[in-house]
This record gives structure tokens, sequence and C-alpha cells, in this order.
């Protein structure tokens, strides 16, 4: 049976990665995770230059999922490269590194920066809803979003896959915006803008008083963008929001996901990765599915 | 580290809205320092996010851990209604635990829910010969665990509203009963786990008394291994990690020297 994909060129060995931010470069996760098993592993978003992040709390918990404001904390690019980079390699998986920036140009000094590193691809998140300047601005206003695929395509020496905020009237609108200008996938979605108050205290949990909304709760929400972008363009889609089993990943390769990213369930089930791809594996067999590509898509 | 299903041997009230649990855990516990935590998962999918608590007593003999915690939401009141022969997902130990250091003697603050890795810690440094004062705040006359601090050395009680002991917070109690004396209190290092408030009352107390201090923090955390980045803690100076002036409490800390961090 074939797991592998193959998105722009590069081949994984299954279609499961994790989504950035909830996996740090893979350390910490090495202990709970053989990392060799992973399709890639995706990095937290890093920047030219460290970025301290937002006051605390950054975390809480939410029905069925959580909100999250960290606001890309990163070590910056001289740490990443010299340290992130290294250990990944050590291991037989792809590395996609998600790019954060405040502007355009730091955006392309990023990418200009892993130019000669030995990733295999790159994600840039102009989807943060947690940084004010950069981030959002430019996932959500589609010339923005299209201004920006274009500058980092003329210096990337990597597939670019550009990461799609939910917040929007019509997701086909920015796929579409980024397709245009040369964008080699797209992954989605990342965090709905959520808020929790707590209602003793009179005050917002969070210090950032709202934060990215993730976990089993929005799956709905990004199997439906999945499915609509999908149709919008050709492009391949890394499909990502709740995924928790191996049932809901398959969900997602059926609505047109190439590959699928595991983020807020690891943080309940540390080895939620390898128990996915297990499962996508039993499925396959019990189902009779010869190749993984054969389900991509399929409900149309 | 461990991770898996462990079996509850014991969980009852022990003041009101905390609960003593004990954990048949022997991985865990026989890997588990004082100022440790575990991360406790609950069944109900719907509160996806584990629960952090600190270690109470660990018995690496005995295969056993004790947590001791107090309801805060709906999570913690559902750990609070297993019984024993439930079980329930641990991972742990997770954390640095306390630090070792040469001090002969030893002040444990602990404050209201920060009371019970004290515990553990007493039991370690008296078993090792240093002189223990633990000094323990609580609301009122619920003064949960403080007799069992009683076997590891002499204990100060400060209570809220005066119902027993000193009438005021931990500082304060402490205060009267050390003077500020920087030649003694070289031989003392501090240590402290409670509310934010009394964790700078604290470093006050030992600057002023050229004592060492060490503090556990507490912060709302996602992961519990360090790569989520939710629960950092300013420090003085640029950690080696993050390349920032942050450190993470679930991997860094929960404890750190005082001076290291922004209290």
């Amino acid at each position: 049976m074939n797991l592998s994909v193959n998105i722009a060129g590069v081949e994984f060995k299954n279609p499961v990665t994790v989504a950035s931010g909830t996996f740090g470069s893979g350390m910490e996760y090495s202990e709970f995770v053989d990392l060799n098993r992973l399709g890639a592993v995706t990095t937290k978003g890093v920047a030219v230059t460290p970025w301290e992040g937002n006051p605390t709390p950054r975390v809480a918990e939410v029905y069925g999922g959580m909100l999250n404001a960290i606001g890309l904390q990163n070590p910056g690019l001289d740490v990443f490269v010299s340290r992130d980079i290294p250990f990944l390699k050590k291991f037989d998986t792809k590395i996609i590194v998600n790019v954060c920036g405040h502007s355009v140009d730091e955006y392309v000094s990023a990418v200009e920066r892993l130019a000669a590193e030995p990733v295999d691809m790159l994600e840039i998140n102009i989807s943060c809803p947690n940084v004010k300047a950069g981030g959002i601005a430019f996932g959500t206003d589609p010339k923005l979003a299209a201004e920006v695929t274009k500058k980092i395509k003329s210096v990337a020496k990597q597939p670019v896959i550009m990461k799609l905020s939910p917040n929007v009237t019509d997701i086909t609108e920015m796929a579409r915006a980024v397709e245009s200008e040369g964008a080699d996938a797209v992954s989605l979605i990342n965090t709905l803008t959520g808020m929790k108050i707590d209602i003793n205290k009179r005050r917002f949990v969070l210090a950032n008083k709202t934060g990215g909304f993730s976990g089993p709760a929005v799956k709905p929400v990004a199997v439906r963008m999945v499915w609509q972008v999908r149709n919008a363009v050709s492009i391949p889609i890394i499909g990502m929001g709740g995924i928790a089993s191996p049932e809901d990943a398959i969900e997602f390769m059926m609505a047109g996901a190439t590959m699928v990213s595991v983020g807020t369930a690891n943080f309940l089930n540390p080895n939620i990765t390898i128990e996915i791809i297990d499962g996508i594996t039993a499925f396959c067999e019990r189902e009779g599915v010869k190749d993984i590509n054969e389900i991509i898509g399929c409900v149309r | 580290m461990f991770k898996g299903r462990t079996e509850i041997i014991e969980n009852r009230e022990i003041a009101k809205d905390i609960f003593s649990m004990t954990l048949r855990a022997p991985e865990a516990a026989g890997a588990a320092k004082a100022g440790q935590f575990v991360n406790l998962y609950l069944d109900d999918k719907s509160r996806l996010l584990p629960r952090p608590i600190s270690i109470c007593e660990a018995e690496g003999e005995k295969g056993t851990l004790r947590l001791v915690f107090r309801i805060a939401g709906e999570g913690t009141k559902q750990l609070s209604a297993l019984k024993s022969g439930d079980s329930v997902t641990l991972m742990g130990p997770l954390g640095n635990g306390f630090i070792d250091t040469p001090e002969k003697k030893a002040i444990l603050f602990g404050g209201g829910i920060g009371i019970p890795p004290m515990l553990g810690l007493a039991k370690k440094l008296s078993a090792l010969g240093v002189q223990v004062t633990s000094v323990l705040g609580y609301r009122d006359s619920e003064n949960f665990l403080a007799e069992e601090f009683e076997k590891y050395g002499k204990v100060i009680i400060a209570t809220d509203d005066g119902s027993v002991g000193f009438h005021g917070n931990v500082v304060q109690a402490a205060s009267c009963a050390f003077a500020t004396d920087t030649a003694e209190g070289n031989g003392t290092c501090v240590f402290a786990c409670g509310p934010l408030p009394m964790l700078r009352g604290v470093k006050g107390f030992a600057k002023d008394r050229g004592m060492k201090c060490q503090v556990s923090m507490e912060e709302r955390m996602a992961c519990g291994v360090g790569a989520c980045l939710g629960c950092v803690v300013r420090t003085a100076e640029v950690d080696e990690h993050s390349n920032v002036k942050n450190k993470r409490v679930c991997k860094d800390g929960p404890v750190f020297w005082a001076e290291e961090i922004e209290l």
C-alpha cells in the first residue's frame, strides 16, 4: 500500500505533519514521537529577528478546544538555523519551515536567509491572529496576500505554501489570489479568532484579549473550507483544524487535502501523530485502498 | 518519562475543595523530584488540555504519587470525583523540581494550594540533615497538611482571618521569626510556592537577609513539555533556549532562582 504523497515535487512518506506552533521544532516531542515516522515536521513560526511574543496568560481552554495568543515568540533565524535545522536533519523526515514577519520585507528577508538551508518547503504564515503588525493583515486582504506571495516566490528556493486564515468572508478568494502569484500549495485553516471572559473576575482570560481558537470544535469549519478551496484552485492543500483521530485526517483528505497537520491534539496526546498514521494505514487496509492518493478529494 | 493509565488508590477531601489523591504510578514515582509536577488528562475530551498538578509526595519504594489539588474549575472537579479503583491518564514527572543547594538551613514558604509541593521538599531536606522551618499560609482554620510538616521541622502558620497562628501573611509571620541578619542568612536557602504577591514578598524577605531564594511558578499551560510556549515567565537576562527574555515554566521551571525572573 502506498501512503506517500507529493506536493510541488517534494515526496512525503505519508500525509501526516504537525501544525506549526504546536510542536516546537520537534525537539521536545522527540521524547514521545519517533520523528522518522512523520511525513514532515512543520516548525514553529520563525522570523528574521527574535520575537518576545505576548504577555501571559497566553492559553485558555474552551469547550472542545483552546485559545492561544502566544504572539509568535521565536528565537530568530540565526538560532533556528544553527540549532533547530541540524537537529531535524538527524531524522528521516521532511522539514517544512513556517515563516512569519511584520512586513513584506521581513518575510522576504527570512525567505532569502532560508534559501541556502537544507529545508524542504516553506510555509508562509500570513494568518496569525495574534500579532498586531503583519500576520493576519496579509491573510485577510487578497491584494496584500497576492503581493507578498509574488515577492516571496521571486526569492524562494524552496516550494512555498501560503497558510490561509479562516477569518475571511470568502477563503476561496484568498486561495485564488495566492495561486495566481505562484504559490505552490496552500495550508488551511489557521485558528479562528476567539475570546473568553472570566465572569467572576469580569476580565478577559487572555492577556491579549483575543486568541486563536483551535481543537476538535473547529473541525467542521475547516473541512468545509478545505472542500471549498479544493474546488477553487488546482494547487495542493495541506488541511488542518481540529484533527485528533485517523478518521478526522481521512475526512480532510476526502474533502481535498493532500496532507494533513495535527495541531492542538498533540497537547492531549503527545503520541497522537503516530496513532493517526497507524490508523490511516489500518483504514486503507480495511477499505482496500492501495494508494492513499485515491482518497484525496474523493468526495465531490 | 512515564505516560499512561494509573490507578487511584485514594482520593479524599482534606479541606473544603482540596483533595488528596494517591496514585499507583511506579515509574513516575521512582523518577520524581520534589517540586516537579505531572499532567493529568481528563477522559472528557471536551476538556482537552492536561491539568498540571504539583507532586506533593513521591514514594519510590511503594510506587505511589500523592497529588494535592484544589477544585478550580470543571476539570479539577471531575478529578475530585474519581474514586479508589478508578484510573486516570498521567504523564510525568515534568519540570525541573527544586534545585539542589548546599545550605544546611531552609525556610519553606507555602501559600494556599502552593503548600503541597513543599511537603515533599520538607521531607527530602530533613532527610539530608537540613534544618527546616515551614511557613504555611492559609485563609482560615482549615490547615491542610500542616500536621504532616511538623514531622520535618518547625512549622509557622499564618492565616488571613487570624483564626490560627499569625494573623497576616507568611512574609509578615516569617519577618517576626527571622531577624534581618545577613551573616546569619548566608547559610540559609528559601523555597517558595504560592500566589505571585506572596512570591514577591518572599523574594524581598530573602534578599533583606542575604538568603538564596528559589520560587516555584504557576502559569496557564497547554503542552506541559516545552513546545507550545504558552506558559512563559519573563527573565532578567536573555534565555539561551528562547533567545528572548522568556523562560518556559513547564520545561525550564517551574522552579527558578528568584533573581533569574521578573516577579
